[in-house]
């Protein structure tokens, strides 16, 4: 026990430095580039931010807790895998245990007194939240005087937030009805039978990485919606004074315009011919998805190593070439577990919720493209 | 002790006397006595209440005895806490392991639930009365400021620890077989609970609610083929007048039926819904064999063989199409395209 200890304090050394780093850049930004600190004050302090200002400490709390039973186990199991006779005998856990302890304990009194327990600090909670916070209450509903910015209730924030990038039918009404059912088909497209039960990373490394990639976008859009989208939606940085007068200039083109307007001569027609528009379109919603499938199919394979370790005698294109051809053979075995109808549901709600998000908030954000597909009825 | 007054021997006595020795108000006193002590019996039995028929009748079993029957038959004959088992696994307490956000999630529902039922006697859905009720709520009603505040909390609460839940049961994998049915169950109940929280949000009837409500509801408008400004909808005559919008607000703008309409999913028709999902989520977690964890770990080597590898691991970019040795328990061969590893 008392080197893993060890082990443990050695490997969050850097994880340290990191949160060092993160707080200097913390102060510096707050120092050079907060220009309105009253602004600021006003988001994080009103009532109904209270709990987005927790997410922040909460979840990666939550993430560290995790992440560090993880690795203590990944550790257990790297140490049992090259020991095949302590597996035999270990009791396979990170957890104390003697020979002659009870396997089982009486729910009564050992777990009803910590739900009883758990039941008074959240109502402890709650009293002294209610007692030093108020609900908000505006002023009565008036239909003729629009709030703004008018902002859904923080959870729903990353859906609104996605009607920036997308057009109410996908940002409302596919994508959270994409999101559902995905999260619904998650146990069946996961064919690991290993790491049921227990933190693990080592052996789930596809599946929470995907599960976090969801999870941790949906916060981030949350706090997008909370602490950055201003009057008019506009983006403003923390710091930068709510402006009601503000305005941006936005392009706000489409790719087939674009393309019409790069390539030498006799394209314009794609920038007018609704059927070409639309064939255009669907050829680049079709590559996308032939793209995203590519790199999902890598990125389940690949075996993230040290770039030091590749071979230094090698030219260094095919250095990185190797170092992402580096296959990870546990996935393989995964994979050659998984079937068809697994693997292609996976990768559809992969492409279009996991990747077409990013990309269309890049596509926007940076490149300022509203559309890539453009027909008579739906736009994407 | 008998009471002396019952003797028979002294009773016989007094009659042989007759009445010249016992008068009246002896007798009274005798009988007086007798009561008095029969009185002073049952008051002492009733020092331990435990021992009553009014105590045993509520309760089957004693909880303070430690031996592990009467442990077991505590949770076995009690509604409230049947669903647990009566032993868990030693681990499973652990907060670390758990982190204990499904318990609170559902602690969070009572607490609603309790906070809810009392501010639903101060509060009326019509658009002249909800707002000034708030107001009244707010002002006048005892604790009623600290009513509201708390299902308000509360609400926000419940919403982070369902995905903390939730985060944690993908962290552990314990979504897996063979709880992956329950792990759905879990997905509605998440959907419930934000459903929950947003139809309450129209209820003060503020500008705050009412523009949510507004910025929330006008994205139905564009459902596909449901909604009068979605793809298709048009074509298939959706108007703002019978759309799927039309539908949820009881009306083609945010008003008095969107009020009563909120109001009514969100005191009746949700809880309702979610009351019966969580019934089922808890029922299947015994169902699927209690908590999964803390597991022991399992080992790569022993993941059961696979009759027949799927294509898959031999289409696109696998080095050569080299098939990993999962049929048989022979080494994996070298692959000459992957760099070995230092």
């Amino acid at each position: 026990m008392a080197t893993e200890i060890a082990d443990r304090k050695s490997r969050f050394s850097l994880g340290y430095i990191i949160l060092i780093a993160l707080a200097i850049l913390l102060v510096l930004y707050g120092v050079f580039l907060v220009d309105d600190w009253h602004q600021l004050w006003k988001i994080t302090s009103a009532p109904d931010n209270v709990p987005i200002v927790a997410l922040l400490l909460i979840v990666p709390f939550f993430t560290w807790l995790g992440i560090r039973q993880a690795r203590d186990n990944d550790q257990l199991i790297e140490r049992l895998e090259k020991d095949p006779q302590l597996a035999k005998t270990h009791h396979r856990k990170t957890l104390p245990w003697r020979p002659g302890w009870a396997r089982e304990l009486h729910v009564w009194p050992f777990l009803v007194r910590i739900e009883f327990l758990a039941a008074v600090i959240v109502t402890v909670i709650l009293f002294v939240w209610s007692i030093l916070l108020d609900a908000p209450l505006e002023e009565p509903a008036n239909p003729n005087l629009t709030m703004n910015p008018s902002k859904a209730p923080w959870y729903f924030l990353g859906l609104q937030e996605m009607l920036v990038y997308f057009d109410p039918w996908i940002a409302g009404v596919v994508m959270p009805s994409l999101l559902i059912v995905g999260l619904m088909v998650f146990p069946y497209v996961d064919s690991n039978p290993l790491g049921n039960g227990y933190y693990s990373l080592k052996q789930r490394r596809f599946a929470v990485g995907m599960f976090g990639w969801g999870f941790f976008m949906w916060i981030i859009l949350i706090i997008i919606g909370t602490f950055i989208r201003g009057p008019g939606w506009i983006w403003f940085w923390p710091g930068q004074n709510w402006d009601h007068n503000a305005v941006v200039f936005d392009k706000n083109r489409d790719l087939h315009e674009i393309i019409a307007g790069w390539w030498p001569a006799g394209l314009g027609w794609l920038g007018t011919n609704w059927a070409a528009k639309a064939i255009f379109g669907a050829l680049v919603v079709g590559g996308f998805f032939i793209i995203g499938g590519l790199f999902f199919h890598w990125l389940m394979l690949w075996k993230p190593t040290r770039f030091s370790r590749i071979d230094p005698s090698l030219p260094i294109h095919k250095r990185i070439w190797k170092w992402l051809t580096t296959w990870d053979e546990f996935e393989k075995k995964l994979l050659a577990r998984t079937s068809l109808l697994q693997y292609l549901t996976f990768q559809f709600f992969a492409i279009s919720v996991l990747l077409a998000f990013p990309v269309k908030l890049l596509l926007r954000l940076v490149f300022t493209i509203k559309y890539v597909w453009v027909t008579p009825w739906f736009n994407v | 002790m008998e009471p002396e007054g019952s003797d028979p021997k002294v009773t016989a006595k007094q009659e042989e006397k007759g009445t010249q020795s016992t008068s009246l108000t002896a007798r009274v006193r005798e009988e007086g006595l007798a009561i008095k002590e029969q009185a002073t019996e049952e008051i002492k039995n009733l020092r331990d209440p435990r021992d009553t028929q009014l105590w045993k009748s509520i309760f089957r079993v004693s909880h303070d005895r430690s031996d592990p029957r009467n442990r077991s038959l505590a949770i076995l004959s009690n509604v409230f806490l049947h669903l647990h088992p009566a032993k868990i696994n030693r681990d499973a307490v652990r907060y670390n392991f758990t982190w204990g956000m499904g318990g609170i999630t559902f602690y969070l529902f009572i607490v609603l639930t309790f906070t809810g039922v009392l501010l639903m006697f101060y509060y009326h859905p019509t658009k002249v009365q909800a707002f000034r009720d708030i107001l009244y709520l707010e002002h006048d009603v005892p604790f009623g400021k600290l009513l509201r505040n708390m299902h308000r909390w509360a609400a926000h609460l419940m919403i982070i620890t369902t995905w903390l839940h939730m985060f944690r049961v993908v962290l552990t994998g314990s979504y897996k077989r063979p709880r992956e049915f329950n792990w759905c169950v879990g997905v509605v109940l998440l959907v419930l609970t934000m459903l929950l929280s947003f139809t309450g949000y129209l209820l003060p009837d503020d500008q705050l609610g009412f523009w949510a409500v507004t910025v929330g509801t006008n994205m139905a408008r564009a459902t596909p083929m449901l909604g009068s400004e979605g793809p298709f909808g048009p074509q298939l005559g959706m108007t703002p007048f019978n759309d799927v919008r039309f539908g949820l607000l009881g009306g083609s703008v945010v008003d008095a039926n969107a009020l009563l309409r909120s109001y009514i999913w969100h005191c009746i028709g949700i809880p309702l819904v979610a009351s019966i999902f969580m019934a089922v989520h808890f029922w299947r977690i015994r169902k699927d064999g209690g908590i999964s964890g803390p597991a022991p770990v399992q080992l790569e080597a022993e993941m059961k063989p696979v009759k027949k590898p799927s294509v898959l691991v031999t289409l696109m970019g696998n080095g050569n199409g080299a098939k990993p040795q999962v049929t048989t328990g022979a080494k994996p061969k070298e692959e000459k395209r992957v760099t070995p590893v230092s």
